[in-house]
């Protein structure tokens, strides 16, 4: 942080809400910028999650599974048994048991960078953006993508174009566009906007809100963290601030260990709601 | 907490990686789980096959037990039935010789007794003749007389 001026709590949050873009973007939607602290971090963990399963996948054998190989086929198993329980069409399964497996891991990581300390790489990040001649309180850096909601939707939005993928490969395209028009009501061609209109409503309610739940969740978790971190920032040498630091560090421990069961849940059943989605896919109404 | 094209990216990337994942990781991790899988149940199989074929074997080996029992008792029991029958025979055999030595010792006893007969019958009617000679001092013709002394001899 500057050496000159403290930042106080707002402009610190929102210095760590702020991210690295490839330029200022001053509407709500801008299609011309990136985010590209989410960008590396995403395609830098996807790659590790990638690299790690294919090692893991590399030295498999059928006999004696070393600890690594056995975590992963655990895993792998636990994403081949949900994946079978609810996608019933095996051809399907080829494709989509991996696409779950690649989403667990993926978004395990990503939302595991919530548990580093929160200032460690935004303040390494400072320093080489500083050391690089530029002005580090201008140096932003969000280190979870899953707190970007365009990561977030940018996936549940991958699962929609997989669902609508196998809508058409599955019932064909006339008999989908026939389902689209008349369920969930009735074929009475009165109906058909209805339906059309509750179909539209299905699918985007089911991706903004698969995209959104996993971006909530990340996003007030990495919010709180930045308020226990405050609380411990409040240290100044009397006795009750002392008190603020030694709950920033309870505060920030339970909140750790909780989170731990958070990444794990939301990393779950962003994978699960994946599988939902395209097994719902392959059911006709 | 703009939208903008990091979506699009993220879009892609979550494709790349998917496929990565079914190309490259799925593939060989589900191999070796199925074939582990087939391994263990094939394992497991054997183990069972070799716990009936230890049955099997253990039941066969009682029983082979049983019948060399049975077949060694019998032949004890034949060797003694035939060291009976061959201590009898041998002692009838040897009861018979006793019996035809016995019977050839008589016999040649006898037949002894009978030649020593013969001669003291001979002796005693030359003695008789030669005393009667010298009793009647007067010469008696064996020619004579040998009707007399064969009655004589067949007397004795």
């Amino acid at each position: 942080m500057a050496t000159e001026h403290a930042p106080n709590a707002s402009e610190y949050i929102v210095h760590h809400l702020t991210h690295w873009k490839s330029a200022t973007q001053t509407s709500l939607v801008d299609w011309s910028v990136f985010h590209l602290d989410t960008l590396f971090y995403s395609i830098t963990l996807g790659l590790l999650a990638v690299f790690l399963l294919a090692r893991a996948a590399r030295k498999a054998t059928s006999g004696v599974p070393g600890r690594f190989q056995a975590a992963v086929e655990i895993l792998v198993e636990m994403v081949a048994d949900q994946a079978k329980g609810i996608v019933h069409s095996p051809e399907s399964r080829k494709f989509v048991a991996p696409l779950a497996l690649t989403v667990f891991v993926w978004i395990f990581l990503m939302n595991a960078m919530d548990l580093l300390p929160l200032d460690l790489l935004p303040n390494l990040w400072a320093a080489i953006y500083g050391a690089a001649g530029h002005d580090p309180h201008h140096a932003y850096m969000r280190v979870v993508p899953t707190a970007d909601l365009n990561a977030t939707l940018g996936m549940s939005l991958a699962v929609l174009l997989i669902c609508l993928y196998y809508n058409v490969k599955i019932k064909g395209l006339g008999h989908w566009v026939h389902e689209l028009f008349t369920a969930p009501f009735g074929a009475h061609p009165l109906l058909w906007p209805v339906n059309f209109a509750m179909q539209l409503i299905e699918f985007v309610a089911k991706t903004v809100s698969h995209g959104m739940r996993l971006f909530g969740n990340m996003y007030a978790g990495e919010l709180i963290f930045m308020l226990i971190a405050l609380m411990g920032a409040a240290w100044a040498g009397t006795f009750g601030s002392g008190l603020l630091w030694l709950g920033g560090v309870i505060a920030g421990s339970i909140w750790a260990i909780f989170h731990i069961l958070i990444i794990t849940l939301q990393a779950f059943i962003f994978m699960m709601l994946t599988l939902v989605y395209v097994g719902q896919a392959h059911e006709s109404h | 907490m703009n939208l903008n094209a990091t979506l699009f990216a993220q879009l892609v990337v979550f494709f790349i990686l998917a496929w990565f994942t079914m190309k490259f990781v799925w593939p060989p991790i589900m191999k070796a789980l199925d074939e582990r899988a087939a391994k263990v149940a094939e394992g497991l199989a054997a183990a069972d096959k070799a716990k009936t074929d230890l049955q099997l074997a253990e039941r066969r080996a009682t029983e082979e037990l049983r019948k060399a029992r049975e077949a060694a008792n019998e032949l004890r029991g034949g060797a003694e039935r035939q060291a009976a029958q061959v201590l009898d025979e041998a002692r009838a055999e040897a009861a018979r010789i006793i019996a035809a030595a016995r019977a050839a010792a008589e016999g040649e006893a006898e037949a002894a007794a009978q030649r020593a007969k013969e001669a003291l019958r001979d002796q005693v009617a030359q003695l008789a003749v030669a005393g009667a000679e010298r009793i009647l001092r007067k010469e008696i013709d064996p020619a004579k007389h040998a009707e007399l002394l064969d009655q004589l001899k067949a007397e004795l």
